[in-house]
């Protein structure tokens, strides 16, 4: 074996940190999945008869469609009628405030690092914290209402604001989009609700932390944001599940709205478990994210930080539909070991003078296979358009793969479009320098792969770019020696 | 400080290095020259612990531990450091982010507390002024679109902040302008002292009008087959390395 080789083997033992589990008292659904399924579903949540009949026109629509074939993944069939689609704590009344939430709930969130507390959290963040198919808590509620910021579980917004769900909810992903799109239309459980009024700068950063639990349970949740004209907010994302040795389903539907000169920031650090040093088990992550710059002068901003998850499928996306609006799609996906990710952007540009900027940094060690699939497309009005794309793919090993499939789509001529790529092995040399300055070799390839990602780490808010920076270094661990 | 004995060292089965012996005490400098190939690189490299050479035979010893036994990192936080022929460049790290990770972790193994972010930058102001080298460069990704002579300062730095026992200077000259070469060998001089020593690869004798040696030696086909003092740079310099080789070659052919 080469020194780089070994250096990789050794690189690989680190196992995945937030692997356990505990047993709550579960309010489930049967396992199976049908319309009575969908019915006892939508009945849980008491929710208005419209909401039912369009979860039950979406299975319709999903019964015929076909799963996607075109990605670079390969994974055995999922069984859809062997998994529950719903699975909730047992909660005997209806929590009013934080105090009033199972303490045993909030101490998995605890455990996760991550405090509801209010009083105990340093920064303004405002956290909705969902666990298998419900939200648990939602933090700050009451400071962001005074500004007319709604930010609440989607089931709670179904009830409080159905107007808005109405007229949002499915608008930019429509419930048939896609496979697995529709899918999560007609069995969502929950999911988190933000909206910005008119002019508002939401003045914290705004989260959600998804956490799987329950063996053998789907969890497909729904995230809406409105921003409206003249409005900001940044929000993010965490996700983690236990190491179970079976593979779990998750198929999330996020949809962003943006008004004119309204700006959105959504940041993923997505930390699924990612199977384990063989290829067992890890969750198997089909998402559509996608956003619309509505107004003029809008923008809407991916940043995602992809490092767990067996299989990933996901291409957040940005439809340009106002003039001068700008969509921005930042990634880093790592894939170590089994894992397999096809991952990527979409930027429609349909208003004049749009930008967008497409940043992707492909990482993978073992015997991973990581893919970039990108699309730009400038429609016939789309008059100035701009794109650049950066695709770059760092190798560690030789058993691994990187491959980047770009599409590239032009109806306007005074579109420019530009695309580089550039691929490039983690070298010996680097390592060496850095062991010569008395650097162990873990933390330069540490220091060499945040170096690396720079780029998009910067695009993080302040604290999470810190923990994503750890996450990366951890989920190579072992991978060089 | 450093007493290399009979060291032998081949990369993927060839030999370079045949038979190296060299002392090395506290305060002294060694110059160390050498038609091109004849193994000056190698020996740094070897030092250094660059696994891709294969040490056949002989030993080395540093401080009267087993130099070969430790690891390239280990090697530097015990006080080994080489100033790179050529540097290598790491996209995206800037050199203060590099050297703070590197000076903690040596500090760490010598059993001292790291330094804080403004302990830090005030010994990087400190021995940026040691080798004038521009606080705008450190704050650049490591050695990415440097110029030559801007890695070969940087290397300098380096040493600065991480105060070596034995420091080797692999053609720390080449590339460096006029002005920058005084500044650079300023520096080495600066931090030369009884209780460290240095060993400078070079090929021009005009550095060692700057940095003056103790000793001269001659590498040769991956053998120091001439030793002497700074007048023997001299006489290179005039003669070249015709005269030496000769006189090895012949004798190996007897
Ligand atoms: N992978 C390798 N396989 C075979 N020979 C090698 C390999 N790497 C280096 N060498 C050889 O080892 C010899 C010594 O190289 P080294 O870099 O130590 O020379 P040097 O004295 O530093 O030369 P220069 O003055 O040009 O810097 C050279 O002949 C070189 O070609
Ligand atoms: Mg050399």
């Amino acid at each position: 074996m080469s020194k780089d080789n070994q250096i990789l083997e050794d690189f690989t033992s680190k196992e995945y940190e937030h692997g356990w589990s505990v047993n709550y008292e579960a309010d489930e659904a049967p396992i199976g999945l049908n319309e009575g399924i969908i019915q006892w579903i939508s009945a849980k949540k008491e929710e208005p008869q419209w909401l039912l009949e369009w979860r039950l026109k979406a299975f319709r629509t999903w019964l015929t469609m076909e799963e996607p074939k075109w990605a670079n993944v390969h994974y055995p069939k999922i069984d859809l009628q062997g998994l529950r689609y719903y699975s909730a704590p047992k909660q005997t009344k209806k929590p009013k405030n934080l105090d009033e939430v199972d303490p045993e709930l909030l101490d998995i969130y605890k455990r996760l690092g991550i405090n509801l507390n209010e009083q105990k959290r340093l920064q303004g963040i405002a956290v909705d914290a969902v666990l298998d198919s419900v939200s648990v808590a939602t933090t700050f509620k009451d400071t962001l209402s005074k500004l007319g910021i709604v930010f609440c579980s989607f089931s709670e917004a179904v009830k409080e604001h159905p107007d808005l769900i109405k007229k949002y909810l499915g608008s930019v992903v429509p419930m048939t989009d896609n496979y697995y799109a529709a899918l999560n239309s007609a069995v969502f459980s929950d999911g988190s609700f933000c909206y910005i009024p008119k002019g508002v700068r939401c003045p914290m950063e705004l989260s959600t932390y998804f956490r799987i639990n329950a063996a053998n349970t789907g969890q497909f949740e729904r995230t809406l944001i409105v921003a409206e004209d003249e409005s900001y907010c940044s929000y993010l994302e965490g996700c983690t599940a236990p190491q179970r040795d079976e593979n779990q389903l998750h198929a999330a539907v996020v949809e962003i709205y943006a008004g004119s000169h309204a700006e959105v920031k959504y940041s993923t650090v997505q930390n699924w478990f990612p199977g384990d040093k063989n290829g067992k088990g890890g969750i198997y992550n089909f998402v559509t994210k996608r956003g619309i710059c509505a107004g003029d002068h809008s923008k809407i901003s991916w940043t995602q930080v992809e490092t767990g998850s067996a299989v990933t499928w996901k291409y957040p996306s940005c439809i340009l539909k106002g003039d001068y609006s700008i969509g921005e799609f930042y990634s880093v996906a790592v894939t170590n070991n089994y894992q397999q990710a096809d991952t990527g952007t979409k930027m429609i540009h349909i208003g004049k003078n749009t930008k967008s900027r497409i940043v992707s940094k492909g990482i993978s060690a073992g015997k991973s296979q990581n893919s970039y699939r990108g699309q730009v497309q400038v429609m016939k009005r789309a008059t100035n358009a701009r794109n650049f794309s950066q695709c770059d793919s760092l190798l560690m090993g030789d058993r691994c793969g990187a491959h980047t499939f770009p599409y590239i789509d032009i109806n306007n001529p005074t579109a420019k479009v530009e695309h580089e790529a550039t691929t490039s092995k983690i070298g010996e040399d680097q390592i060496f320098y850095c062991n010569q300055r008395g650097i162990a070799t873990e933390d330069a390839v540490a220091l060499i792969v945040n170096g690396y990602a720079k780029e998009v780490l910067n695009q993080l808010p302040m604290e999470f770019a810190v923990e994503a920076q750890k996450l990366l270094a951890l989920t190579l661990e072992g991978s060089v020696g | 400080m450093l007493s290399i004995k009979n060291l032998h060292a081949s990369i993927e089965g060839t030999p370079i290095l045949r038979g190296i012996n060299l002392e090395i005490k506290a305060g002294e400098v060694h110059a160390i020259m050498g038609p091109n190939g004849s193994g000056k690189s190698t020996l740094a490299s070897v030092l250094a612990g660059r696994e891709e050479y294969e040490v056949t035979d002989g030993e080395v010893i540093f401080n009267g531990k087993d130099l070969l036994e430790y690891s390239p990192e280990d090697r530097a936080r015990e006080g080994v450091f080489l100033a790179f022929q050529y540097p290598v460049e790491i996209p995206g790290v800037s050199s203060t982010n590099f050297l703070r990770t590197a000076v903690n972790q040596v500090r760490e193994y010598r059993g001292l507390d790291p330094l804080d972010a403004v302990k830090f930058l005030t010994l990087m102001k400190e021995k940026m002024k040691l080798v004038e080298i521009d606080q705008k460069l450190l704050s650049r990704s490591l050695n990415e679109g440097f110029s030559g002579g801007e890695k070969k300062r940087n290397e300098i730095f380096q040493m600065a902040m991480l105060e070596p026992k034995l420091s080797i200077l692999d053609e720390t000259d080449s590339g460096l302008d006029i002005d920058a070469l005084k500044i650079v060998s300023n520096g080495v001089n600066q931090l030369k002292s009884k209780d460290n020593a240095t060993i400078v690869v070079t090929h021009y004798q005009r550095l060692l009008d700057y940095i003056v040696p103790d000793y001269v030696h001659v590498l040769y086909k991956g053998r120091i087959v001439k030793s002497g003092t700074k007048e023997l740079a001299l006489e290179l310099e005039e003669k070249g390395y015709d005269w030496i080789k000769e006189a090895v070659d012949s004798e190996a052919t007897v």
